[in-house]
């Protein structure tokens, strides 16, 4: 697999993690955006070979953790409806206040697993008498496609496909934890693909303002130990600038056509983060021009609203201010077979990732 | 035997009632393609003999699609099964057949399968001995389903059983993982993707019954690690035997093409179903002729020594990644595909 196994390479990997023992010489947190970054340094035991004073802080960068609950109860609600809901496979699982999708499914719903809504557009078509909904979740990643399926149905013509929107922004997120009181992270990995679709311009103004490093990194393991090794060394020279690890697939301005995609489907406007809240300007909602493609609109769902679960932190999870095992219900009451919260559901979240693959459970 | 010669174009109600039409069924298509001399009595049932312990296995099928590259729902249900059997250490000799038949289903595709049965049961040497055929209306059943259970003789030197593996014991593999889930993956609604994917659906009991007859009782276990994929298998053995499972990942046979579906749908290879694959765990003492034995059989010869018992982090399976690092193997949490088998 070319662009894959040679960044899986034991020996370049190794002597990146040789270069970040020797170049840390103070305590430094880096926070990885993502949750595939989370994911890549779980599974291929990373943490257990960084140096002491290079601790990793798990980022908010799971599209699936972050979705807010009441959006997974207004999916359920249409599915309950009568209304084909498709989704992609990590969100199926995600308890919403009641139940999760998939248990809704086993009642009699409709749902169907996809990996493009491109897919869902071809649904709508094949299934005239029908109304279908994709569940477009995600960061800027799958806002191309997301929006790419709002144009395909719009030129089809077709009135029984709209999409539950519920897109969030990489900065904005990363300026909320900033802003957090008790926010210690010194340096962050920027998400690869995410910046893969933006671009990384807009990332040069919070590296100024919070005087933080900001690498751009991709997910293999070679990737991921250069990338914080960029970030030690700005860390230690006590410079503060936007770098780009991810060059083979990152450019400064990102992907111009999906770039245009996005800019002629939605508009940026304020959204709710799972466990952290409403942050203004940090998500995508459909332009006025496609506002008859916006399901919460059209079947009338906007007034769903309900709590979180309080045995659940995932809030200071997805903040970075504690790590999953040190969650008083991690491993006990909160498993991947009965999650209390999604960081324990999605392969991506912080929570999964340690019960599944950590080494702190290896000592058990 | 077709459609035209059959007089039917499609399985109806009626065919499965008990009445003429079953019996119409049956004779034109399953005795004449099954006949032995247990079929041919035509009784509710067999009498067979056997010598010794007797290693009986059932499992039903309910792929989709029924036809997928590679194989069909009927091959894997007699493979499945035979394997199954085979997996305790015995050699397959019966198998009952019994379909649950969706009304509708186009007989050009029923009389394909039941062939793809015959052909299956052949390779591996077994005789279809009993059976049934059910019929359930439109929209009840999802075209054909099929269980089989299996019969088999217990080899006299076989001493397979979880409680003889020790620590230092080693891990075997005999090929490539994944293949079937992969391909079953690449042909379903919503997924589609191109590919030359096959299904690994094979019979195993032959390398079983030949390793058996070589290593005796230095062979601890085998398993074919079908749904879940390797990954499950192997905790669920570290659990039972209470003892840890080393893995390494750069060891673990794995096809390009395979590879790169699974890095494209984000899945782990580890945790795919397989049906022409089994694990034997033996003797550390003989692990190496174990392996060069393998290795010179047609369904072992990309075989692979993928890990080894421990007496560390007893229950667990870790697994070495290639760049040094560990991580814990869990067994998979509810499902990765449904109706994989």
């Amino acid at each position: 697999m070319k662009y894959l196994t040679e960044y899986r390479n034991l020996e370049a990997t190794k002597s990146y993690l040789e270069l970040i023992h020797k170049a840390a010489t103070k305590p430094w947190k880096i926070m990885e955006i993502c949750g595939g970054q989370t994911h890549g340094l779980v599974r291929n035991g990373i943490l257990d070979l960084l140096p002491e004073n290079v601790q990793m802080i798990h980022g908010p960068g799971c599209p699936v953790c972050v979705t807010p609950l009441n959006l997974i109860d207004k999916a359920i609600e249409l599915l309950e409806n009568g209304v084909i809901v498709c989704s992609f496979g990590d969100m199926i699982r995600v308890p919403g206040s009641k139940k999760s999708l998939l248990e809704a499914k086993s009642n009699g719903g409709d749902l169907r697993i996809l990996y493009s809504p491109i897919e869902a557009v071809k649904i709508a078509r094949n299934n005239p008498d029908k109304e279908v909904v994709f569940f477009a979740v995600g960061f800027e990643t799958t806002a191309p496609a997301n929006a790419l399926s709002v144009l395909h149905a719009q030129k089809e013509g077709l009135k029984n496909y709209s999409i539950l929107v519920s897109h969030v922004l990489v900065p904005p997120a990363m300026e909320a934890i900033l802003d957090d009181k008790f926010c210690n992270i010194n340096a962050f990995l920027g998400a690869g693909h995410v910046c893969a679709i933006m671009g990384y311009k807009e990332y040069y103004p919070l590296a100024k303002k919070y005087k933080i490093p900001i690498v751009i990194t991709g997910f293999e393991p070679l990737d991921l130990v250069q990338g914080i090794y960029m970030a030690v060394m700005q860390l230690e020279k006590g410079v503060y600038e936007v770098e780009n690890q991810y060059s083979r697939v990152v450019k400064e301005e990102g992907n111009l056509a999906a770039l245009k995609v996005i800019n002629k489907v939605f508009e940026v406007g304020s959204r709710e983060w799972r466990g952290i809240g409403e942050i203004p300007n940090s998500g995508y909602v459909l332009t006025k021009e496609f506002k008859e493609f916006d399901a919460e609109t059209k079947f009338g769902i906007s007034h769903i609203k309900v709590p979180e679960n309080p045995n659940c932190i995932a809030g200071d999870i997805l903040k970075g201010i504690k790590k999953p095992h040190q969650c008083n219900q991690f491993g006990k009451a909160c498993t991947p077979s009965n999650p209390l919260g999604a960081p324990m559901v999605s392969s991506e979240g912080a929570c999964a990732a340690y019960y599944h693959f950590s080494s702190n459970l290896i000592k058990d | 035997m077709n459609k035209e010669t059959l007089g039917f174009e499609t399985i109806q109600l009626g065919h499965g009632s008990g009445g003429l039409m079953t019996r119409d069924l049956l004779d034109k298509i399953i005795f004449k393609t099954f006949s032995n001399t247990y079929l041919d009595q035509k009784h509710d049932g067999s009498i067979v003999s056997f010598n010794g312990e007797i290693a009986i296995s059932t499992d039903s099928f309910v792929v989709s699609p029924i036809f997928f590259k590679g194989g069909n729902i009927g091959e894997l249900a007699v493979n499945g099964t035979v394997n199954d059997v085979a997996m305790c250490g015995a050699i397959p000799k019966y198998l009952s057949l019994a379909f649950i038949v969706e009304e509708g289903l186009k007989i050009d595709e029923f009389i394909e399968i039941v062939n793809s049965i015959k052909n299956a049961a052949d390779k591996s040497g077994v005789q279809i001995i009993t059976g049934d055929t059910k019929v359930v209306e439109r929209g009840k059943g999802d075209k054909i389903f099929i269980n089989t259970t299996g019969f088999g003789e217990v080899n006299p030197k076989a001493n397979i059983a979880a409680e003889h593996i020790k620590t230092g014991d080693k891990i075997i593999l005999n090929g490539f993982v994944a293949q079937h889930g992969m391909a079953i993956m690449s042909e379903r609604e919503g997924l589609e993707f191109e590919s030359t994917i096959e299904s690994d659906t094979t019979n195993l009991n032959f390398l079983v019954n030949d390793l058996i007859n070589e290593f005796g009782d230095k062979i601890h276990l085998f398993r074919d690690p079908t749904r879940g994929g390797v990954a499950s298998v192997l905790s669920e053995i570290s659990q039972d035997i209470n003892k840890g499972i080393v893995i390494y990942e750069d060891n673990i046979p794995l096809e390009k093409q395979v590879a790169a579906a699974c890095e494209i749908l984000g899945l782990d290879p580890l945790y795919v179903a397989n049906e022409g694959v089994f694990l034997v765990i033996v003797d550390d003492s003989i692990s190496e002729n174990v392996l060069n034995f393998m290795k010179k059989d047609k369904k072992g010869k990309n075989s692979a020594y993928i890990g080894e018992i421990t007496n560390e982090h007893s229950g667990k399976v870790v697994m070495q990644s290639s760049i040094g690092g560990k991580r814990i193997v869990s067994p998979l949490i509810g499902e990765q595909l449904p109706r994989i088998c």
